[in-house]
């Protein structure tokens, strides 16, 4: 038996405006270019996608079965700006083949950094779905598929979960093959699936690059790559960023019409189908244990965390964001909370990546920014604002920052903006 | 086979007042390296010696350079009077020809002459252009070469008459353009000179993308003509033997200025934007390193901010006094308005310095870890250098990934970029 387990991410951030030290205003992200953005990636991804997904289940009578997870931000955004995303994703959700994963709503760092704060993130996320697509979540999956042993005993102790996924790095599983199902090291009842990577990139990364041996890539030939997995495992996790569909992979590349063709492929051999991860945990057991004990990603050719926290201002610059928790929640104030949140947001410390020269053309096309350089610079005149109006709003005042040597704004900053619910 | 140039220069060290001549020198010192043979034409007023410590006359034919230094180049001074800059503080520029501090009395140049003809090049420049010219042609008589390669427009009616003359292809490097040094009041005269060289010559090389540009725009080249050569830098490290005294104080935050105080410079950016960091920050002090033109009106605009007791003023630095300066900032600026490439950025990042720079200028299109900022969003300017002055994690990755990076910039590659287009345009390649 091989089944093909697909989980599609789903995710864009909440884009921060252009913000220096003079400006006084609390208005820190860029509605307009965020709503822009996401205009443009429904157009060109999450509509046709989900339409195409749709019309396979119902195709193949429930046979073709994948996974989501969407971040609570990109969910906010399709409410505000691109309703007929969410409708469609609410339609998949009714089909009953499709299954939702838990993360943080923010698709934050906090696991790292803050672990209460992590902890009601991914209640906020798990709340969310049950809101939305009435799914409470039971499978987790961290930012970036970012895994250590310790997030296993954490998620374990939450509770209610079966499974968690990361990275199948090669460095972790050794001569041992993504392909089982494992179980994180010291923990009971969890399970642990790991992504197929080259199968993965395959799909992702490589799929339209016709330096590539394999290419062009048609769904017969993958098919075959799943059928060989028959005998050597139980499954092959094909864990991709849905954005993968007409937007990093351009509709003229072909890959709406290899998504298409490829369940009709799988599914023509009687050994193969496809299973949600949820599924899959409840189909096989566990063959041995994984011991992770330094975090991985499944970022970059290192697999690491170098994307986020490679460099001093990324250091910097997230530390003294969740150096503001205690202040933030002390000021007691709602939109004080949020900004906070979203600019915890992982995609804003991956701006400031310097790693340019072997991972840079994937990192330089998804930012906004000209450097990193500027992407720090404008978010510590971000963090500075949001400081300051802690100071001014909390309940007990917090003596002047050493670092704010910033006089009061003129303007009043302490405007709240719209709650997310 | 080995191309002999008949090179035309206007600067050479110890004679330097600005950037032209540390990329003459630069270059020509790699070509040696790489044994390319070049004759350098030089124009001096007086004697002069070089490192090695052999006194030349000047209009002296003998060939000067020592053993020691180079190999494969000589220098050929020839007397004539040719200054690429102006100081402010001469009034009669093309009559001191020396290019050390001056010894004469500051004064106030005559307003009127300002706002009217905007000459940066003193009175008998154009004859001493004209002479040049006929004195190199004198010169290679008694040499023997393939090819010409003139520096910038002094030098490039010597280039075209040797040219006519001696039936050799010209090249011509721009370093500069008119647009560049005077904006939109550009000199006629100048400009036409530079526009019959470039259609004269044989190939063009601008020190970037952005003076290539303006060659194909303004003086209505054809593109294949024009070829990029970057510049670079020299690869040593310079000493760091510094340790600050008094003024500025230890615990105050230094940001230099360091170049010609002149329109092209950008100079009243820098302290428009020194005024905005100063409402933000204290201890904060801003350097201005350079003559010209505009040192004067700085020095009053200063006051008229109000922050004349922020602001130190050095006049013109040379050796070592020039790696003192960038070793006692924590930011190096390039406002420029205008600038073709921009070597001093390379050097303050030799020296450990992080670098702000302006969009408008050639190193802006091809280097990546420095700041960069459009010359006239002074409240963007300020914002950088605040930034690099509160967050010491942004200043050490500048510095950190600047300083590699600028090692990058290798005279050798300019050099052998060079061999190729001499060969290109022989027909040789």
């Amino acid at each position: 038996m091989a089944s093909v387990c697909f989980y599609f991410q789903v995710h864009q951030p909440y884009r921060l405006r252009r913000y220096t030290i003079f400006d006084s205003n609390a208005e820190y992200f860029d509605e307009a270019r965020n709503a822009e953005i996401c205009h443009k990636v429904a157009q060109k991804c999450y509509l046709p996608a989900n339409r195409l997904l749709l019309r396979l289940i119902e195709e193949h009578g429930g046979r073709f079965r994948v996974a989501f997870s969407i971040t609570g931000v990109v969910l906010e955004q399709f409410r505000n700006y691109a309703p007929d995303v969410l409708a469609t994703f609410q339609d998949l959700a009714e089909t009953g083949c499709v299954e939702f994963l838990a993360e943080t709503y923010y698709h934050s760092l906090s696991f790292l950094f803050a672990r209460d704060e992590f902890v009601e993130q991914v209640r906020m996320h798990q709340q969310l779905m049950q809101e939305l697509f009435g799914q409470t979540p039971c499978v987790f999956r961290n930012t970036e598929l970012i895994y250590n042993n310790d997030l296993a005993q954490e998620i374990e102790r939450i509770g209610g979960f079966k499974a968690i996924l990361t990275e199948g790095a090669d460095h972790i599983l050794g001569y041992r093959s993504p392909n089982y199902v494992y179980r994180p090291l010291n923990t009971q009842g969890l399970k642990l699936l790991l992504k197929n990577f080259r199968l993965s990139d395959d799909i992702a990364f490589r799929f339209s690059n016709q330096h590539w041996s394999e290419w062009p890539l048609r769904p017969g030939k993958f098919g075959q790559w799943i059928n060989a997995i028959n005998g050597n495992g139980y499954v092959a996790n094909l864990f991709i960023d849905y954005e993968t569909f007409g937007e990093h992979q351009w509709e003229d590349t072909g890959i709406f019409e290899f998504l298409r063709e490829l369940p009709g492929e799988i599914l023509r051999n009687p050994d193969n189908d496809f299973k949600t991860p949820s599924e899959v945990v409840n189909s096989y057991e566990a063959v041995g244990s994984i011991d992770v004990p330094e975090l991985i990603s499944w970022a970059d050719t290192e697999r690491d965390l170098s994307a986020w926290l490679g460099n001093a201002m990324q250091h910097n610059a997230i530390t003294q964001l969740y150096k503001l928790g205690d202040i933030v929640r002390r000021a007691n104030d709602p939109a004080l909370l949020q900004a906070w949140r979203r600019l915890q947001t992982s995609d804003h410390f991956y701006y400031m990546c310097t790693k340019y020269f072997a991972d840079g053309d994937v990192h330089k096309y998804f930012n906004p920014y000209a450097s990193p350089y500027d992407s720090y610079i404008n978010f510590m005149s971000v963090l500075d604002n949001l400081r300051s109006r802690c100071g001014r709003s909390g309940p007990a005042s917090t003596p002047s920052q050493k670092i704010a040597t910033v006089p009061e704004e003129r303007t009043q900053g302490g405007r709240s903006e719209t709650p997310a619910k | 086979m080995k191309i002999r140039t008949l090179m035309l220069g206007w600067e050479f060290p110890p004679f330097i007042s600005g950037g032209l001549g540390t990329a003459c020198f630069g270059l020509t010192r790699a070509m040696d390296r790489l044994g390319m043979p070049v004759t350098f034409v030089l124009p001096r007023a007086r004697p002069f010696r070089l490192s090695a410590g052999v006194p030349v006359a000047a209009g002296s034919s003998e060939n000067l350079a020592p053993p020691s230094l180079f190999q494969h180049i000589r220098i050929r001074p020839v007397a004539a009077e040719m200054r690429p800059y102006v100081d402010p503080s001469v009034s009669s520029p093309a009559g001191a020809a020396t290019l050390s501090p001056d010894t004469s009395t500051p004064e106030r140049r005559d307003e009127s002459d300002e706002l009217s003809g905007r000459d940066n090049y003193g009175s008998n420049i154009y004859q001493e252009v004209e002479r040049f010219a006929e004195k190199v042609i004198a010169v290679a008589e008694s040499e023997e070469f393939e090819l010409i390669h003139a520096h910038d427009w002094m030098t490039f009616p010597a280039g075209v008459a040797l040219a006519a003359h001696s039936g050799k292809p010209l090249v011509i490097q721009v370093h500069s353009t008119e647009f560049d040094r005077s904006g939109e009041h550009v000199n006629q005269y100048v400009y036409d000179i530079e526009r019959h060289a470039m259609h004269a010559a044989a190939k063009i090389i601008a020190v970037s993308n952005y003076t290539r540009n303006i060659i194909l725009g303004r003086y209505g080249v054809a593109p294949e003509k024009v070829e990029v050569v970057y510049n670079g830098v020299e690869p040593s490290q310079p000493h760091e033997t510094f340790v600050r005294h008094t003024w500025p104080m230890q615990t105050d935050k230094i940001v230099l200025f360091l170049g010609r105080i002149t329109m092209q410079k950008g100079p009243e950016y820098f302290l428009q934007a020194a005024r905005k960091v100063l409402d933000k920050m204290e201890n904060v002090k801003f350097v201005m390193a350079g003559d010209g033109d505009m040192l004067y009106r700085m020095i009053e605009l200063a006051a008229e901010l109000d922050i004349g007791h922020q602001v130190l003023f050095t006049r013109f630095l040379r050796g070592d006094d020039v790696d003192k300066a960038y070793q006692m900032a924590d930011l190096y600026v390039m406002p420029s308005v205008s600038e073709p490439f921009g070597i001093a950025p390379l050097e303050a990042l030799r020296n450990n310095v992080p670098v702000l720079i302006s969009k408008q200028s050639g190193i802006a299109e091809t280097f990546r870890n420095a700041l960069k900022v459009d010359f006239w969003d002074i409240n963007e300017m300020a914002n950088k250098m605040i930034a690099v002055l509160r967050h010491p994690p942004l200043q050490e990755l500048l510095r950190a990934e600047g300083h590699k990076e600028a090692f990058k910039f290798r005279w050798e590659d300019s050099a052998a970029c060079m061999n190729e287009i001499y060969h290109k345009t022989l027909g040789l390649a």
